[in-house]
């Protein structure tokens, strides 16, 4: 398991990471946590020239208040997602996503930026980034651009992000009070998701006031359960209303078949997933 | 020292090793660095069944830092065939089976080109300088499809798929009745096939080699389980003397049965060292390891069970086909012949026939893996009883007691042919059942299942046994199985009156150094911590057949034993010359020789000393206490216990969820508590990852697509219940410590014990049987109604690969 031969540089500005980027050329591969680029390195599936680590870039880690929104800096740890007081408060259903990510040495390692961009059908942060509106911001030497969540996941291991950008930090709107859950199904507890279904819900005494669900691996891109969230508004959080609801779970999705499901029992996990995430929200 | 010390034995120690292997200040091969030493990697063919009509290594041959680059028809004359020492029948079709192809490749990850290079990244890259054309033949993967008359052939040389058949039959034997009869007159008939999915060993630390070939000896480390039978197997298969090859495994992380080979990258790291007298290392990478170690399982096994209403049974028929997968490695053909022993379990079956084909297909050899057999047997024959009581209407553990043997019908000769010494199994069982509240988990069970539950529990019973401690060396002759089975001991008795214990059993996990300390120490009244355990170097520990099959305690261990006895009967005569009075006066006890009835004693140390001075001895005694044996055990030891283990199904998903499992486990006398509770704890995940979780799976092409651990599911603790373990004793009568092995127990129980809790959870909804590994999609789909033999890990092309990015991730 030795990876081919690559240059590599660690600066320690965004800006300076951006210039090696451009130098770089196609050749160079970003590497952020390391926790997906690394076996695919040590496999030899891939073999850039130039490796720009992220990892001495202060700026891209922490979360801060800005007005409405949460910045997620990119090379934020899924462990210090997962216990930040503000992603906690204002966008819970991020923290509890989070929580189930791989193992915990994974989620010391791992990093939300850079998981998002590596647009992994089966990564359980794209759907809550999806269903929560974030805007993914981005670096160049153009400057800095804002790309809508539904708008970055363009498709298998695919994001808008343009050759020579870095994606820097995540804006999240606050969801403040809302409740939500993460229902992952997978066979072991350190696998990547069959079906995931991320739901976020604000609830006034037993009503469903709003809803925003997000699918993983239900596409090549994760799905946003617009059906779902509609049939749901209004609606008493009654485990039949609920289970109703859930029956559009599938709009909007193309799953493929693998070892682990195939299409039919994919898309009967999807509805009862969803059911159940949204019962868990609502609770 | 007046008070007698407390007995070692019993004692739940920590393990001596745990400190250096936790600590990592060890050495496993792969950390192993000599002088000079140079570092190999190997290209494997990508294809399951092709000829190989060219092979261009010119570009790797100029790559930097190359030393050799050798291909199959460079060493095609010096490489032999690598060895199989289990002929299970006099027409057994063998094929040749080289280290490295030469022509022909018969399975994807065979060995086809081999670089040595200055480091292991240069070795690495120059192997994208080998270009290998191809020539496609035709894949054969599936068993039935192999023996059909039609079918493509792995060795079209042999002129068949077909290895051997090998039958028991009992009427033939004279052990029985004629199983045909026991069918055709019985009140009730149940025939049932399972699928024993492919397994792989997936040991902690993958396979390394280092060949030093600059010495008189050439001296191989290998991170193997048999160092003394591949010393002997390197000088049979490349007629190389013996005696100028040394063989050490040092601390080995692991082995499960796939470190009991003999491996082709052994065979060339040895002939790359030497012509290039230089020393070599190779270590796999994990996707190697799980692409060509030897895997483990693999078979369809047809069973048809005959019994009277009341649930009497009164005949077995096992048929079976194995998958050999494409050679026959060291004991490849054995594996499911360890099993035909065991289809009778704990019970006593008046009529038993046992056919097994044995198959080659276009796959990774298959090999043995923890239970080898056994694992097998059992799981059949407890699914068997559990289908069997489904069909009476009787409670299965109420089917398995009225036929079980009973405690005092011990010592009972079985079906087919074992003499099991003793057993206690409704004491295990009744145990087993206080822990687990088996009334009140059925309370619970008839609950759910009144009010629809979306939740089902189930609840799956093993009443094992299984034979091991490998092996009365005529059993294996009778078998046609190339090597005995006994055991090597030694001590060597240190002036300063410390020990050295030298054993033929070779560790790579289990703990002989605790628990070999900690036996020796009672038996020579030393101090526990004044012993030492040398093991896994042909040169400080000449002989011995290695650790395997649960034998290193019923078999090392006596060995050891026996040494410790002539030790005491060397230093006798010293101790009474020392004392003045005769040897027959003396009694040893605590480390001390006391003349009988008085104060008057001389400690073993003392004597060690005196030996050592060798000034005063007696006339004709030599100066030395070191003592060695061999040991060749009288049977099998036949552990056993009962499982019991509540599932809870989601019938809504599939997913299964185990809530409880008790293990009663009955290993006769236990050495240490704590070794003996890891063996069960490991074992039982080991098992149970058979019935959940692992399987190796090859596309149509004939490529693993569980070629990584992101696809091949080891489960970690997080996926485990929290197990309830106790044990009941029933000392073996056939060995002096009353002792039984341990190593193997828990993943022979535990397999049947889930998936019969499986069936049982959704029995009502029509469910009689789900294939290994009970995923929740092939439980979902089976609660549907489904086909049975539903798509499984893998089955659609590209499955299985998880989410490694080929594209290279992030852009």
């Amino acid at each position: 398991m030795i990876p081919a031969e690559f240059d590599y540089v660690a600066p320690a500005t965004v800006d300076d990471a951006v210039r090696a980027l451009a130098d770089a050329g196609e050749e160079a591969k970003v590497i952020a946590g390391g926790q997906s680029l690394i076996p695919v390195l040590r496999m030899r599936l891939a073999a850039p020239t130039k490796l720009i680590d992220l990892g001495k870039i202060a700026e891209l880690r922490g979360v801060r208040e800005d007005g409405d929104a949460l910045v997620i800096g990119a090379m934020t740890s899924h462990y210090d997602v997962m216990r930040d007081p503000l992603i906690g408060e204002h966008a819970k259903l991020i923290a509890v996503t989070t929580s189930t990510v791989a193992d915990p040495q994974v989620r010391h390692r791992g990093t939300f930026g850079g998981s998002l961009a590596h647009a992994d059908p089966a990564g359980d942060l794209a759907a809550p980034a999806l269903a929560l509106d974030v805007e993914m911001v981005a670096h160049g030497m153009d400057g800095k651009r804002t790309i809508p969540a539904s708008e970055f996941f363009v498709d298998y291991f695919t994001t808008a992000l343009r050759p020579g950008e870095l994606l820097t930090e995540v804006r999240v709107p606050k969801y403040t009070g809302w409740h939500a859950h993460y229902e992952k199904f997978n066979r072991v507890a350190q696998a990547w998701s069959i079906v995931g279904v991320a739901a976020a819900v604000q609830v006034e005494g037993h009503t469903i006031k709003q809803a925003r669900v997000g699918l993983t691996n239900m596409s090549s891109v994760p799905v946003r359960a617009g059906g779902v969230e509609r049939a749901l508004i209004g609606q008493e959080a009654t485990p039949e209303a609920i289970k109703t609801a859930a029956e559009h779970a599938l709009e909007g999705t193309m799953p493929v078949a693998d070892g682990n499901a195939d299409i039919a029992y994919r898309e009967h996990l999807a509805k009862v997933l969803t059911s159940r995430a949204v019962t868990a929200a609502c609770r | 020292m007046t008070m007698a010390a407390e007995p070692e034995v019993g004692k739940g120690r920590l393990r001596k090793e745990d400190a250096r292997l936790i600590t990592g200040r060890t050495r496993w091969t792969d950390n192993i660095s000599l002088p000079g030493m140079l570092h190999m990697a190997v290209l494997r063919s990508p294809m399951a069944h092709a000829r190989i009509t060219n092979i261009d290594a010119s570009e790797a041959r100029q790559a930097p830092g190359v030393l050799a680059v050798v291909t199959g028809a460079d060493v095609a004359d010096e490489q032999g065939s690598l060895p199989c020492a289990w002929p299970i029948t006099e027409d057994m079709k063998t094929p040749n089976a080289p280290s490295m192809a030469v022509d022909q490749v018969n399975f994807a990850g065979e060995v086809v080109a081999a670089v040595v290079a200055r480091s292991a990244a240069e070795a690495q890259d120059a192997l994208e300088g080998i270009d290998v054309d191809y020539e496609d033949l035709p894949v054969v993967l599936d068993l039935q499809e192999a023996i059909a008359d039609d079918a493509d052939l792995v060795h079209p040389d042999l002129g068949t798929n077909k290895s051997a058949t090998w039958i028991f039959d009992s009427a033939e034997a004279g052990t029985g009745g004629n199983v045909d009869e026991a069918i055709a007159g019985a009140e009730v008939t149940v025939e049932r096939t399972f699928r024993q999915q492919r397994l792989i060993p997936a040991f902690m630390e993958p396979r390394s080699v280092v060949v030093d070939p600059t010495g008189e000896q050439t001296t191989m480390w290998s991170a193997t389980q048999i160092p003394h039978i591949l010393r002997l197997m390197l000088a049979m298969t490349l007629n190389v003397p013996e005696h100028k090859v040394r063989v050490i495994a040092p601390d080995v992380g692991g082995g499960f049965g796939g470190k009991l080979q003999v491996t082709p990258e052994e065979v060339i790291t040895f002939l790359l060292a030497r012509k290039l007298g230089r020393p070599v290392k190779y270590t796999e990478t994990r996707t190697e390891s799980l692409a060509s170690a030897h895997h483990g399982r693999d078979q369809l096994q047809k069973l048809t069970i005959a019994a009277r209403r009341d649930g009497t049974v009164t005949g077995l028929k096992v048929e079976l086909l194995a998958d050999m997968g494409a050679y026959l490695r060291l004991v490849t053909p054995g594996v499911p012949i360890l099993g035909a022993f065991m289809y009778n379990a704990i019970y006593k079956i008046p009529a038993y026939h046992f056919a097994c084909t044995n198959v080659f297909t276009t796959k990774t050899p298959t090999d043995a893996y923890r239970g080898a057999g056994r694992p097998e047997a059992t799981f059949a024959i407890e699914r068997m009883m559990d289908e069997l009581a489904t069909e009476l209407g009787m409670d299965p553990l109420e089917v398995r007691e009225k036929n079980w043997i009973k405690h005092e019908e011990f010592p009972y000769t079985t079906v087919s042919t074992l003499t099991y010494d003793s057993g206690n199994y409704e004491a295990a069982t009744a145990r087993a059942k206080e822990l687990f509240d088996y009334d009140g988990l059925r309370r619970e069970q008839a609950e759910r299942r009144q009010r629809g539950d979306t939740v089902q529990l189930g609840i799956g019973i093993s009443t094992f046994t299984e034979m091991c401690g490998l092996a009365p060396s005529r059993v294996l002759g009778s078998l046609s199985y190339g090597a005995g089975g006994w055991e090597y001991g030694a001590i060597r008795m240190l002036p300063t009156g410390k020990v050295e214990v030298i054993t033929g059993s070779s560790a790579h996990g289990q703990g002989h150094e605790t628990a070999w300390s900690q036996i020796v120490a009672d038996k020579l009244g030393v101090p526990f911590e004044d012993i030492e355990v040398l093991h896994g170097d042909t040169q400080s520990s000449p002989r011995g057949l290695d650790t395997y099959g649960s034998r290193s305690l019923t078999v090392g261990a006596m060995a050891v034993l026996s040494a410790a006895d002539k030790v005491i009967e060397k230093a006798k005569p010293i101790a009474a010359h020392m004392m003045e009075c005769s040897p027959d006066d003396l009694e040893f006890s605590g480390g001390k020789f006391t003349v009988r009835g008085t104060d008057t004693s001389t400690g073993i140390a003392d004597v060690a000393l005196a030996v050592f001075a060798a000034h005063d001895l007696p006339d004709g005694v030599e100066p030395s206490l070191d003592s060695d044996a061999t040991y060749d055990p009288e049977n099998f030891s036949f552990p056993h216990g009962t499982h019991l283990c509540a599932a809870e199904v989601d019938t809504e998903t599939g997913q299964v969820r185990l809530r409880s499992y008790v293990a009663v486990d009955d290993v006769g006398k236990v050495v240490n508590p704590l070794i003996v509770e890891g063996q069960v704890h490991g074992g039982l995940v080991q098992g149970i990852a058979q019935a959940l979780f692992e399987e190796a799976v090859y596309d149509e092409s004939g490529t693993l697509m569980t070629g990584t651990l992101a696809d091949y599911l080891v489960p970690s603790a997080a996926d485990m219940p929290s197990f309830t373990t106790d044990r009941t004793e029933t000392p073996s009568t056939t060995n002096a410590l009353g002792v039984k092995g341990v190593g193997e127990a828990g993943t022979i129980a535990s397999t049947p014990a889930v998936v019969n809790a499986i069936v049982d959870a959704i029995r009502h909804m029509g469910v009689n049987d789900v294939e290994m590994p009970c995923t929740p999609m092939r439980v979902w789909q089976a609660i549907q109604g489904g086909a049975q033999s539903a798509a499984g890990l893998g089955a659609e092309p590209g499955g299985g690969m998880g989410s490694i990015d080929p594209e290279g991730g992030a852009r």
